[in-house]
């Protein structure tokens, strides 16, 4: 017969074990939207104040005088900032070795005393980045506002960001007549650890897959959307959840997760961030396969791409909304000069 | 001895030679085994265990199972290139798929979810026989057939979600996967594909019964235990000559909430509470996607929905909008 004492070591045992998954401290909740639609943000008050710590931007660089000369006419071979400032483009210069390579210095792009060859890979694609940056920040504004982006934005310090995603290798296994996994079933990080389908990045942020799967009748009227085609949508949310570091009540009214007029004005930023994604894959990262070494390549042979998680990396704006683009306002300048394609450039310099 | 039943497992264990039960009538078998006492199951119910009548439907119905079983397992197992050690690890997450819809309800070979339906034919026979095994082992014993019927409500449910559906949506696709996680994800898209099944009138009953019948549950086995000082837990013998047992059990419930049952129809209450939550969710999966297409439009339009006063500014679909980027 078991004693009190056994009991009660046993009872506080049970506890500790009970009690083990709980977080300190209590999750604070944020009503956003009417009361009893659930529209509220959770989040635990410590967790948020080390995010928050961690995504501070860089102090701006001291300003340079304008009125100086065109960069092109100093510098030979200044595609894509020839028509900035001589001195602020050696200022924007100084930022992105700040922002992108801060252990390597100039040498990760610039090899040896000649600054206007091409030599190096990183410089190709540094270039390709400044096109990029000054087109997000010129024609997809419905997405960042006048916030804006830079370098740092995605790169927070290092050579490439530390959230990029490849086309996932095809799935190992034993005997090509049993275990098909069909794309999902896998503690995945990419979808929060979820059994969903583990790449929603190749058909929603590469390819342009339909997103929604709901009906707009009441009645069933001819919509063919699968329970499937659902998990593939349900694991792009996943991914999007977790990237922003919110619930999915930061953009939807979880009575009805497809009506528009019940949505939060979050929804539309982020489907605007959805076609960014697309474009930006498909226009600028994917062609610089045939760019960079093989070491900096997925295991299909496919270059790093972005996703949500890319500039967000958990916050519901990246670096909380800094903005810093209104410190180097030549990244928001709109690129007159059709954007030459990554491997044309390698193409003119080599020797 | 009034004490000793004031505790939630049952502390007085009558011990007496094995018991072989009623004679049978004729064309049955005789009881057969050996039959043996364990005390630990004595908590919890009958010590003894045994005799176990398998049959033809038992050892049938054990057999399709097992199949249903290793066809699902080893599909798993191969899914982690048969590792031992990531099987075990990730096997919440591991699952046996449907088809893909686009082979709609032609047979897909058997890696493209030829197994899964392999493994729901099994599984369906399985369940099926040990139905049959259920109500021919009830009338065997001169019974009703209640436990059969309640059993034959949960087949209905499991039937509904992975044939019958599918087939009047013309898609295996359509049904659950084999899997812990898998399955739970499944239900999950299932609901936000038909635009929320909490606006499911059906799921509304279906979830009113299963918490009805935890309450229900909870409050008979609640009296019964209260009055089992007073011989409470003869149920069936104060069906017809109520003792005080009942009287108080009766005078407490009408006290407190005004009315009760008795001995007889609580149990009534229990077995149409229990069986009514499959019924009625099976009810309320059939109609979706095949009669409703988004149960949240068809909630607003019957007047269920409540509209809330907006509190965000006005959001349009971007897709409407001229000139956006698609």
């Amino acid at each position: 017969m078991m004693n009190t004492r056994n009991s009660l070591a046993l009872l506080l045992l049970a506890t500790v074990v009970l009690l083990a998954g709980c977080e300190r401290p209590r999750p604070d909740t944020v009503q956003r939207g009417y009361r009893g639609t659930g529209t509220v943000e959770v989040h635990n008050p410590r967790v948020t104040a080390l995010k928050v710590a961690t995504a501070q931007a860089p102090e701006p660089l001291a300003a340079v005088p304008a009125g100086g000369p065109a960069a092109s006419s100093v510098y030979k071979n200044v595609q894509v900032l020839g028509d900035v400032d001589a001195g602020e483009l050696t200022r924007l210069m100084l930022a992105m070795t700040q922002w992108v390579a801060p252990q390597q210095g100039c040498a990760y792009c610039h090899a040896g005393a000649d600054f206007a060859a091409d030599t190096l890979y990183t410089k190709v694609v540094a270039r390709r980045m400044l096109q990029m940056t000054r087109h997000i920040n010129s024609d997809w504004k419905t997405h960042v506002g006048d916030t804006g982006v830079t370098c740092y934005t995605c790169h927070r310090g290092q050579n490439v960001p530390s959230e990029v995603w490849f086309t996932p290798p095809a799935q190992k296994r034993g005997q090509s007549f049993a275990g098909n996994k069909a794309g999902q079933n896998a503690p995945a990080a990419s979808v929060a650890l979820a059994a969903l389908p583990y790449d929603p990045f190749t058909p929603f942020l590469s390819q342009s897959s339909d997103v929604r799967v709901v009906g707009d009748t009441p009645l069933a009227t001819g919509n063919r959307h699968s329970i499937k085609q659902t998990e593939w949508t349900y694991s792009l949310m996943m991914h999007m959840s977790d990237a922003l570091g919110v619930n999915c009540t930061y953009c939807h009214n979880s009575r009805s997760f497809t009506s528009w007029d019940t949505s939060t004005p979050q929804r539309a930023t982020a489907w605007y961030g959805i076609r960014m994604a697309r474009d930006l894959n498909s226009q600028y990262l994917e062609s610089l396969s045939k760019v960079v070494p093989a070491h900096r390549l997925g295991s299909e042979g496919d270059a790093p791409k972005l996703n949500c998680a890319t500039c967000h990396q958990a916050a519901f704006k990246p670096l909380y909304g800094a903005p810093m683009l209104k410190d180097y306002p030549q990244l928001g300048v709109v690129a007159h000069a059709a954007a030459a394609a990554p491997e044309e450039a390698v193409a003119q310099t080599k020797p | 001895m009034a004490a000793e039943y004031q505790n939630i497992f049952t502390r007085v264990q009558v011990r007496a030679p094995a018991y072989a039960g009623v004679p049978l009538p004729r064309g049955n078998q005789e009881r057969t085994g050996k039959r043996a006492h364990l005390h630990w199951l004595g908590w919890i119910g009958d010590s003894q265990i045994g005799p176990l009548y398998l049959g033809w439907f038992g050892f049938a119905s054990l057999l399709c199972g097992f199949i249903a079983f290793e066809i699902v397992g080893l599909n798993m197992f191969a899914s982690v290139n048969w590792d031992p050690v990531q099987f075990v690890r990730q096997l919440p997450w591991l699952a046996l798929e449907p088809p893909a819809p686009a082979y709609g309800l032609h047979l897909p070979p058997l890696n493209e979810g030829g197994w899964w339906i392999m493994a729901g034919f099994f599984m369906t026979t399985s369940v099926l026989l040990w139905w049959a095994r259920m109500y021919r082992r009830a009338r065997a014993l001169g019974m009703g057939t209640h436990v059969a019927w309640a059993f034959a409500a949960a087949i209905w449910l499991m039937l509904v979600l992975g044939f019958i559906r599918p087939l009047l949506m013309g898609s295996w696709g359509e049904a659950v996967p084999f899997g812990i996680f898998p399955h739970l994800d499944w239900t999950a898209a299932f609901s936000i594909r038909y635009g929320n099944l909490f606006y499911n009138p059906f799921h509304m009953l279906s979830i009113a019964f299963l918490y009805g019948s935890a309450l229900l549950f909870a409050m008979h086995g609640a009296t019964i235990l209260a009055v089992s000082r007073f011989g409470g837990e003869r149920e069936i013998e104060q069906i017809v000559d109520r003792g005080t047992a009942s009287e108080r059990a009766a005078l407490f419930w009408r006290w407190t909430i005004g009315f009760n049952a008795t001995m007889e129809s609580i149990h009534r209450w229990a077995w149409w509470f229990a069986v009514l939550c499959p019924l009625t969710g099976g009810i309320g999966i059939l109609l979706t996607g095949t009669v409703v297409d988004n149960w949240y439009l068809w909630a607003v339009k019957h007047h269920i929905a409540p509209v809330y006063p907006s509190v965000f500014p006005a959001v349009l679909d971007p897709s409407l909008l001229q000139g956006a980027q698609q």
